[in-house]
């Protein structure tokens, strides 16, 4: 049997096409990654540069990392952020995971209009939510008191303000985690519990909270990596004179450019680094997606 | 106890109490407050003065400030066509790439979205400044220029700073629905002669809808409230609403006009979403 002439070049010249066609699709995609990462590649090069220069190589030098731990300002900072998002992280992640539950394991009047309450700090700008807390703080007696305290030697006072600040967004982000993976679990497994006589709490403690606890991982990752990277709210609820490392880089960065700055960047990319080679090891543990560990 | 087991309502509200509480306390009543202080006047020092106006508002619509507001419009879906032009084929390369390559793909799409943002700003700053930015300075040291391109301080510098930290955030959903399409309909589709543009065009392009959608807005919405980028890349002179909005706080000392800012803002936001939201719709069901 002989195929027509015309399908057979057709079907000729559509492999030549599929085939040019996926040439110049892998070639994009080279091309996007490197716009993605070619920028981050030079702030890390240049954090290196033996010149105050970001832009004419001079050598290479540790100088700016040395410069940059001697700078009392930039250590506190440092710490400052890091006491931010512990805290932060550990009552958001409590808060969350109680209106995942609530949300997605419970039917009640009124239930569109939480959810929907939910989901706006996720979706308002940032700097829309600064200066309403901003605004709130001011108003209400709260203002900018600090919390003092001793973190591992360091002398901090951080602001309430800004503790809740930073409560406020993460703990929808950790309830959109957290829900995610409850959506995702087998009921079975809790039906079973109660056919054998766990009463609630039982069930919950023994069976809900260990299947659902990569979920709750997750998103107390996502929103220690959100509270670390945070300037803008940050920045607005913090009164004057309190730093995290970010609104200190941003006041170093208006004052002008140095390698220092590129040092103190090449610092938190390898902490943001980390935290994500770890959310991704805990979901293959987890055998979980990946979708649900990225936050989105 | 067992009053509780009976009511699952009551059940519900009690998981829900603390975080609504919270939120109601901490969220809603900080949004009711710049809702009020739009409608109020200044005070002399800062704060308010608790008398009706609607001066505010009025002033948000002034030329001066609502030209900023065109602007950050403009800038935002400007954002969002070039993020979605760049995204779509990099979501269709990882989608398309064999399966054990793609986990690798997307770890390396999101290393960059989990920097700081501040970070990758500050990294084109370095490379876009306009005599001592490491594109111009290689530039002219080869002898392609004799003077700097006017890379920096203007629209084009916050349109690629924006475009390049929200373009995974464009990808993410895009690849996730072009994951879920069924390769048999793309077949079925070729085995009825469709060319590859037009199998591409009538199935996969309406298939991918939703992700376009999710991707879309999860860009335009920060775009268009941008602080930190244009407050970088900007130079001070090319400014956005977000920043018009933080100099009544820092500078100005004018907070109701300020709150009445960012309200427009929020309520324009709110309005661009369900508008787009109703043309994909009515787009999706005419094909």
């Amino acid at each position: 049997m002989s195929v027509p002439a015309r399908f057979q070049s057709n079907d000729r010249w559509q492999q030549i096409k599929s085939k040019m066609g996926g040439w110049s699709l892998t070639t994009y995609g080279i091309l996007a990654f490197a716009f993605l990462y070619l920028p981050i590649l030079i702030l890390v090069i240049f954090s290196f540069n033996d010149a105050r220069s970001v832009s004419k190589w001079a050598g290479f030098t540790f100088d700016w990392y040395g410069k940059m731990f001697k700078d009392g300002q930039i250590l506190l900072s440092i710490w400052n952020s890091l006491f931010l998002a512990i805290v932060s992280t550990i009552i958001s992640t409590v808060l969350g995971t109680l209106a995942a539950l609530g949300l997605e394991r419970y039917r009640f009047r009124g239930k569109t209009a939480v959810d929907s309450m939910f989901y706006l700090p996720v979706i308002i700008p940032d700097i829309a939510m600064a200066i309403m807390l901003l605004l709130f703080f001011n108003m209400s007696g709260i203002g900018f008191t600090p919390w003092k305290v001793n973190f591992f030697g360091a002398r901090l006072a951080v602001p309430y303000s800004v503790i809740i600040g930073h409560v406020a967004f993460n703990t929808s982000f950790v309830a959109i985690v957290v829900r995610a993976r409850l959506a995702q679990m087998d009921r079975t497994l809790e039906e079973a519990a109660s056919d054998l006589y766990a009463n609630a709490w039982q069930t919950f403690r023994r069976v809900t909270l260990p299947m659902l606890m990569p979920g709750i991982v997750g998103g107390a990752l996502l929103a220690f990596t959100l509270s670390l990277d945070d300037f803008v709210i940050t920045f607005f609820t913090s009164g004057a004179g309190f730093n995290t490392l970010p609104v200190r880089v941003f006041g170093m960065i208006k004052k002008g450019v140095t390698p220092k700055i590129n040092a103190v960047s090449t610092l938190m990319l390898a902490v943001s680094l980390t935290l994500v080679v770890i959310s991704i090891l805990l979901s293959r543990r987890s055998g979980d997606g990946d979708s649900v560990q990225m936050g989105f | 106890m067992e009053r509780l087991r009976r009511h699952p309502e009551l059940q519900a509200w009690l998981i829900l109490a603390i975080p609504v509480i919270f939120l109601l306390i901490f969220f809603m009543a900080p949004l009711l407050i710049v809702f009020v202080y739009s409608f109020l006047e200044r005070g002399k020092y800062g704060g308010v003065e608790w008398v009706f106006t609607l001066d505010n508002i009025r002033r948000v619509f002034d030329p001066l400030y609502f030209k900023t507001f065109l602007r950050s419009f403009y800038i935002a879906i400007v954002t969002t066509l070039i993020t979605l032009g760049l995204g779509y084929p990099l979501a269709y390369f990882i989608a398309k790439s064999p399966p054990n390559r793609r986990g690798a793909l997307l770890f390396a799409l999101m290393i960059p979205f989990w920097t700081n943002f501040l970070i990758r700003t500050y990294a084109w700053l370095t490379l876009l400044r306009t005599h001592t930015g490491l594109i111009n300075v290689t530039l002219m040291n080869w002898g392609l220029l004799s003077k700097p391109l006017p890379l920096y301080g203007n629209d084009f510098a916050i349109i690629l700073g924006l475009v390049y930290g929200w373009l995974p955030v464009m990808v993410l959903p895009i690849y996730a629905a072009l994951e879920r399409l069924d390769e048999s309909l793309l077949e079925a589709a070729r085995d009825l002669y469709a060319s590859s543009g037009k199998a591409f065009w009538r199935v996969t392009w309406p298939l991918s809808l939703p992700g376009v959608v999710a991707g879309s807005m999860l860009v335009f919405i920060p775009s268009l409230g941008a602080f930190v980028t244009p407050a970088i890349l900007g130079g001070g002179k090319s400014l956005m609403i977000g920043n018009i909005i933080s100099n009544q706080f820092l500078g100005a000392h004018d907070w109701p006009f300020g709150s009445a800012l960012s309200m427009v803002m929020m309520i324009a936001m709110l309005a661009a979403t369900l508008i787009y939201f109703r043309w994909t719709k009515k787009s999706e069901s005419s094909l």
